[in-house]
């Protein structure tokens, strides 16, 4: 690599939201001509990383260098006026629109009195569509090309006008293999013209198909830079995972006892291979994988909001089919959702509404209502719980663990006894994740089950006491807690052989 | 804080100050306004509009539209008309119209909540095949010559009060009732609030969805009745921008088009605003024409205020 300044360099970048530091003291060099690959697991800071860069966030401290020149990138305008573009999973392109209209929007040419200049339109769109190597008319209808065109066509319109640094967020996620060696061939083309690539991705086959050198972050800090030509998968992942685990997990064992819930051979649309499990009384099993590997699609089945094309289902050992989510409830499972503002509560409604949601056969028989019958029904759960909130506020207005609460109180009123606790602590601040943790050791010494999909590593080992690996739709590994590392968690996460 | 610091910070309590004072100006403009005949006047003439008001803010609540209400109202009083003058009894006339409203209100629940249609284009539908199938049964003229059971129900009075009056507060304690003490109404703002959350909780949400779209066919039904023994005919073009007049209401009473809020305290005091109004403009002798800019523009200011009045609380 040439002695010249890189073209973008980032020098101790700190971030925090109330309650977390996303980044603390990053640091990210990027080299003309170079793919730099940007790795950690979920949480590690990669996402906020990227925000900074392009603007859609302010760094709390930390400079940012282009061409060896300090940037002030405080909006987004600034980073696309430095060259630097990004290309998230969700395109931004309209269906509607032709793909020469998609590359050039906001910048159409026009003509006499703000007509739109269709040949010099196309034109200019085939000679950016030439020059980079993609064989795409520019007059087609956008929803008519494929994912993967579609991307391409995203690249395109990123490169419309200069650009000298190309962000791209997990590009590969949605391809087949053919059209990953497309993309990888049009990033061969950039890179061979001097643009620089920083590349993030989960996939450590293609880390090293594609990448020169790889930055590694974990916990919001930078662990590592490597050319990858000196550095293993083994020692990658060793990079990525975290040691520092134990002391904010207060779980408290439990002896396990009968089996409440066994899954054998559950299937749904591809997203869900044949899996099969058994959950017990007092134990935390663990769920973990990557984002898309099926663990919510799991869930959904297990609380019947989503039907399975095939397998069974046994609650105490009896055969259960559920068609909707009260077949589930009466079978006492109770879904702790992972988007609990869309799916949890009702904003709307007090917490002693929301917790009594679910009630309304058993709290009104015959449809009538007395009054105050759901603060009764919800108060000894508020108090339980600790739910700190008054009686008219709606719960849209609480904290993230104060509705988090809400929505477990609303299964505790119903007596469940296998709950499903999709990322628990997401959105919740350090306090109120180990009151949550804590809440999980009472329902299991109270043989309760709890089946806990989490996407943080440190929380996965430090509250489960069995662990499942699902990777693409199967059961990739199974770990006892004693036994699980963070390392092979990752590496069966990431489908390799464990 | 106090129960009067609490209500006056309540929608319904500014709507209704609204109406006080709207009240107070035409009083002050025209003696007219304010004598019993002129005021049961008003209150016979707003019935109509406020009991098919009931059933728009149920479904509004639950984060719906439903455009058919007027055409409702014109098919369910032919059908009432056709079966009278046919000689059938009163009761069973009755039924039947009222079968008619409910019938029609199923069938928009039904293609809402089962075939996943939104309301807007499934009542949308409905508010003119409900319409064709009016002017299609009575071939397009006026039923009339009904015997006197059926204009007992406009003209009649219970302890001094117009029957209509009492018909639209019996409506009223009933829907609010259910509204406020029943596991139906609180599925209702649920539904509106967040209906995912709602499924997820295992309430059977298409059900009291559908059963939303037939209550509001049935009030429609009840609204017909008192509208064709007032005419003491049936036309099969009855009903025409009711359903306007029915979404003002209930804007106007602070039912949030989103859904998951309102009440139906606040959508009378709407339909008595669009009532007084409307008489006090007549009593002016301001001409039909302008009446509905004002009217316009009375609707439209009352959710700005609403809105700006909501931002500034958050």
């Amino acid at each position: 690599m040439s002695a010249r300044p890189p073209v973008l360099e980032m020098r101790g970048i700190r971030k925090s939201f109330p309650g977390v530091v996303a980044l603390d003291g990053v640091d990210l060099s990027v080299q003309a001509g170079e793919v730099h690959v940007l790795l950690g697991e979920n949480g590690a800071g990669k996402s906020t990383l990227i925000k900074i860069l392009s603007g859609a966030y302010r760094r709390d401290h930390g400079e940012i260098l282009v061409n060896g020149a300090t940037a002030a990138i405080d909006y987004p305008r600034h980073a696309l006026d430095l060259g630097i573009r990004v290309i998230y999973q969700e395109l931004s392109l309209v269906p509607h629109l032709s793909v020469a209209e998609n590359i050039f929007l906001g910048a159409i040419p026009t003509g006499w009195r703000g007509v739109i200049d269709w040949h010099a339109l196309n034109r200019r769109a085939a000679r950016l569509l030439a020059d980079l190597g993609l064989d795409i008319p520019p007059d087609t209808s956008l929803h008519r090309l494929g994912l993967a065109q579609r991307q391409l066509v995203e690249i395109a319109k990123a490169l419309a006008t200069p650009a000298s640094v190309l962000v791209m967020d997990e590009p590969t996620s949605a391809l087949t293999s053919r059209e990953v060696d497309q993309l990888f061939a049009l990033i061969e083309r950039l890179i061979a013209r001097g643009v620089a690539i920083v590349y993030i991705t989960h996939r450590l086959d293609e880390v090293y198909r594609i990448g020169h050198r790889v930055t590694v972050l974990r916990d919001a800090r930078h662990v590592a830079t490597s050319l990858l030509s000196e550095v293993t998968v083994t020692e990658l992942v060793r990079l990525m995972a975290n040691r520092d685990v134990g002391a904010h997990f207060p779980r408290v064992r439990t002896a396990s006892g009968a089996e409440l819930l066994r899954v054998e051979g559950l299937c749904r649309h591809g997203a869900v291979n044949g899996v099969s499990f058994s959950l017990h009384a007092g134990e935390v099993l663990g769920l973990g994988g990557l984002l898309g590997a099926g663990r919510t699609e799991v869930a959904r089945v297990l609380a019947g909001v989503d039907r399975a094309d095939s397998g069974r289902l046994l609650v105490d050992g009896r055969e259960v089919h559920f068609r909707t989510p009260a077949d589930a409830i009466a079978h006492r499972i109770g879904l702790l959702p992972e988007d609990r503002k869309a799916q949890g509560f009702v904003g709307g409604f007090t917490i002693a509404r929301n917790i009594a949601l679910p009630h309304g056969r058993r709290l009104a028989p015959h449809g009538f209502l007395r009054d105050g019958c759901e603060a009764a029904l919800a108060q000894p759960f508020v108090n339980e719980l600790r739910i700190k909130g008054t009686a008219t506020q709606p719960v849209r207005l609480l904290s993230g663990g104060n509705q988090q609460k809400v929505v477990l109180g609303k299964w505790l009123a119903g007596d469940a006894r296998i709950f499903i606790f999709d990322e628990p602590t997401r959105g919740v601040d350090v306090g109120a994740k180990v009151e949550i943790y804590q809440l999980m050791n009472r329902l299991t010494a109270a043989g309760a089950g709890i089946l806990m999909i989490s996407s943080e590593l440190p929380e996965l080992l430090g509250m489960s006491d069995r662990i499942l690996v699902m990777h693409r739709g199967r059961i990739q590994a199974e770990f006892q807690a004693t036994a699980a590392t963070q390392e092979r968690v990752l590496s069966a996460a990431l489908g390799l052989a464990s | 804080m106090s129960r009067a610091g609490r209500l006056s910070r309540t929608r319904q309590f500014g709507t209704g100050l609204g109406l006080v004072a709207l009240s107070g100006v035409l009083w002050a403009l025209t003696p007219h306004f304010l004598t019993v005949p002129n005021l049961l006047n008003i209150a016979q003439q707003t019935s109509i509009n406020a009991i098919v008001a009931v059933g728009m803010t149920y479904v509004i609540i639950s984060g719906g539209i439903d455009l058919s209400v007027g055409s409702i109202v014109a098919l369910s009083g032919v059908v009432l008309g056709a079966a009278l003058q046919d000689g059938q009894a009163l009761p069973l006339a009755l039924a039947l119209a009222l079968a008619t409203g409910v019938a029609c209100g199923l069938l928009n629940g039904a293609l809402i909540s089962l075939g996943g249609l939104p309301p807007f284009i499934v009542t949308l539908g409905m508010m003119s095949i409900a319409r064709g199938a009016a002017l299609v049964f009575t071939e397009g003229r006026p039923v009339s010559g009904f015997g006197p059971g059926l204009r007992a129900l406009a003209t009649g009075h219970v302890g001094g009060v117009p029957a209509p009056i009492v018909a639209t507060i019996v409506v009223y304690l009933i829907a609010h009732a259910v509204l406020t003490r029943t596991t139906f109404g609180r599925y209702l703002y649920a539904i509106g609030g967040n209906e995912e959350a709602t499924r997820l909780s295992g309430v059977p949400v298409r059900l009291h969805k559908t059963m939303i779209y037939a209550v509001s066919g049935l009030v429609s039904a009840v609204a017909a009745v008192i509208l064709t023994a007032r005419l003491n005919s049936a036309q099969p073009i009855a009903g025409m921008m009711y359903e306007l007049d029915a979404i003002a209401a209930t804007v106007i009473g602070g039912t949030s088009l989103m859904g998951g809020e309102g009440t139906l305290a606040g959508t009378l005091v709407g339909a008595l605003i669009m009532g007084v109004l409307r008489n006090g403009l007549n009593l002016l002798g301001v001409s039909s024409f302008l009446q509905q800019i004002v009217i316009g523009a009375v609707i439209i200011g009352a959710v700005l205020i609403d809105t700006v009045l909501t931002r500034h609380r958050n």
